[in-house]
């Protein structure tokens, strides 16, 4: 479970993105995230992950208020979350060789053991073939490295997921693909889910419920047009 | 008079990258189509099946690596063949107006809008003259529903929306018939996708000698814009369609391009199994054949584009010239 109350976060205390947004992740939901690019809802989704310290306001993993941010937050809770990012090539480190991409948090946690048999299942269920895992991203596609980055945020199986525009880059096909194994995932897992984007019928046909901005967040006066 | 011919006609158009080592990249294959005046053809698949490679070819802007074969003709020009001073200063801009995929890269960061319209303005139109080029750079901002109060700002002050419309702006300034739009909507939101299709739409309509040829993989957008769609797929066209009945009913008749559809989420949501194959590898028969619920050994065998569609079991027959029903009606 996973509350937000008034959160307020950005990059200027004097000019937040996001003014006392409060939303609940039930376990197991999937909750989609609706509104148009810059209005601040990946900053609220970087601050739901814990990856982004807000200026103000409650964060509750479990009833356990959150009081520390990205690496400073206990392991436990860091791991409780997979996030995938709309852009792969920002996110993935231009040196690593897929398979190494996608093992990087069982490394960073010392569980290297795991690694084959998780890299091995992570790649066929987001379905990478083998040939691909020995390729660095720039020899790959965005689809390619995104269904990466997707393996890499399931490798320590996160109770939450928050997927940001996850798909926005993305052709039909693959958009569906990934969906579908995030899904699958969320099947065998329960996991939660947070999905933020800006295109109504895909949030509608994925998620259980799609709540606008507006709903969410106050807006902000200064808000662009 | 005779009737104008298409304003483009592509005929075998191939190209191959030659990479180190000797390696080939099949990046397009043997591209059949054409553009006529007034009509607006969305060329659409997956990212890295070539079609913005087809883009680049038809504007001169392929890498130093590469080799070309076929035609594109624009009236009487050969794009292929025309050389780099020929498309430099007769075609880009003039007679293809390009509108970019990530327009805030394709604008100058340090120059207002204004002092880029203007400056093209000047280059591809006759106008001359200081009162008269501002003139002109407000009438062209506003023919791309530019703000004109906006015009003073810098790129990286604009919003995704506004950053399309200056680069929409520039495309337009020296009125090129045929604009080509290569995946104008990317990163943008659902409405600002909705809005930039149908001012692209509005530039047709209000210019029947104009054509647009927009390279998108955003199915939605082609479905909002298109009079005709050509679908590509590891190089080939391999369907080229109405798009109403592409779209709508009967559908399309390529397993490929059923597949596409159908991975849409107001539609199956279902994607296509397996992988695009890689462009340098490619197999000797179909290369959908991997992921087609239809294939059998004939598909070992390139299925030609026959009509309209390249596969030897498209899904539904091609409609008979005339069958005891409609010969009744
Ligand atoms: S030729 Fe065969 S494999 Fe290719 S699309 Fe048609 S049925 Fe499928």
């Amino acid at each position: 479970m996973l509350e937000l109350r008034s959160v307020t976060a950005g990059y200027d205390r004097r000019a937040p993105v996001v003014r006392e947004a409060s939303l609940t992740l039930a376990p197991g939901q999937a909750l989609g995230l609706l509104g148009p690019s810059g209005c601040g809802k990946s900053t609220l989704a970087r601050v739901a992950a814990l990856l982004h310290r807000p200026d103000a306001g409650t964060l509750l993993l479990d009833g356990t208020p959150v009081r520390r941010w990205r690496h400073r937050a206990p392991r436990e809770q860091r791991t409780a979350f997979g996030v995938v990012f709309q852009q792969p090539r920002l996110a993935a480190d231009p040196r690593l060789r897929l398979a190494d991409l996608i093992a990087e948090p069982l490394r960073a946690t010392g569980r290297r053991d795991q690694i084959p048999g998780r890299v091995t299942e992570l790649a066929e269920a987001t379905g990478l073939t083998p040939d691909l895992l020995t390729r660095r991203p720039h020899e790959v596609s965005d689809g390619q490295l995104q269904r990466a980055c997707l393996a890499r945020a399931l490798v320590l199986r996160p109770r939450i997921l928050v997927c940001d525009e996850m798909t926005a880059m993305l052709d039909a096909s693959t958009t569906a693909a990934l969906v579908a194994a995030v899904e699958r995932y969320r099947r065998e897992t329960g996991a939660a889910l947070l999905a933020v984007g800006h295109d109504r019928t895909l949030l509608d046909r994925w998620c259980d419920r799609t709540l606008h901005w507006h709903e969410v967040a106050r807006s902000r006066a200064d808000a662009p047009t | 008079m005779t009737r104008p011919g298409p304003l483009l006609t592509v005929r075998g158009l191939s190209v191959r990258f030659l990479m180190p080592g000797g390696r080939r990249i099949a990046a397009v294959t043997d591209a059949r189509f054409e553009v006529a005046s007034g009509e607006c053809l969305a060329l659409i698949g997956e990212s890295g099946c070539g079609k913005s490679v087809l883009a680049s070819a038809l504007l001169g802007l392929l890498p130093a690596n590469t080799e070309t074969a076929g035609s594109a003709r624009l009236g009487d020009l050969d794009l292929l063949t025309a050389g780099e001073r020929t498309l430099a200063r007769t075609v880009r801009g003039r007679r293809i107006g390009l509108i970019p995929q990530s327009p805030a890269a394709h604008l100058t960061p340090l120059r207002t809008v204004r002092s880029q319209l203007e400056e093209t303005l000047a280059e591809l139109t006759g106008v001359r003259g200081r009162a008269a080029l501002r003139e002109a750079a407000e009438r062209a901002a506003q023919r791309a529903a530019f703000p004109p109060d906006h015009l003073d700002r810098h790129p990286h002050q604009l919003s995704g929306g506004l950053a399309q419309r200056a680069a929409t702006a520039l495309a337009l300034a020296g009125d090129p018939p045929l604009l080509l739009a290569d995946e104008p909507t990317t990163g943008l939101d659902r409405p600002l996708v909705e809005r930039t299709v149908d001012e692209l739409r509005r530039h047709i309509e209000a210019d029947r000698d104009r054509a647009l040829l927009m390279i998108t993989h955003d199915l939605a957008a082609a479905e909002r814009i298109a009079d005709r769609v050509a679908v590509m797929y590891a190089g080939r066209i391999v369907e080229l369609a109405d798009a109403a009945a592409f779209f709508g009913t009967p559908g399309p008749r390529h397993p490929y391009s059923r597949g596409l559809l159908d991975a849409l989420p107001d539609r199956a949501f279902t994607p296509i199994p397996g992988l695009p194959p890689e462009l340098g590898d490619l197999p000797a028969g179909c290369a959908f054949a991997p992921r087609c619920p239809r294939a059998d050994t004939s598909c070992t065998e390139l299925p030609p584009l026959a009509g309209s569609v390249a596969c030897h079991h498209p899904v539904r027959p091609p409609v008979p010239a005339a069958t005891p029903e409609n010969a009744r009606a």
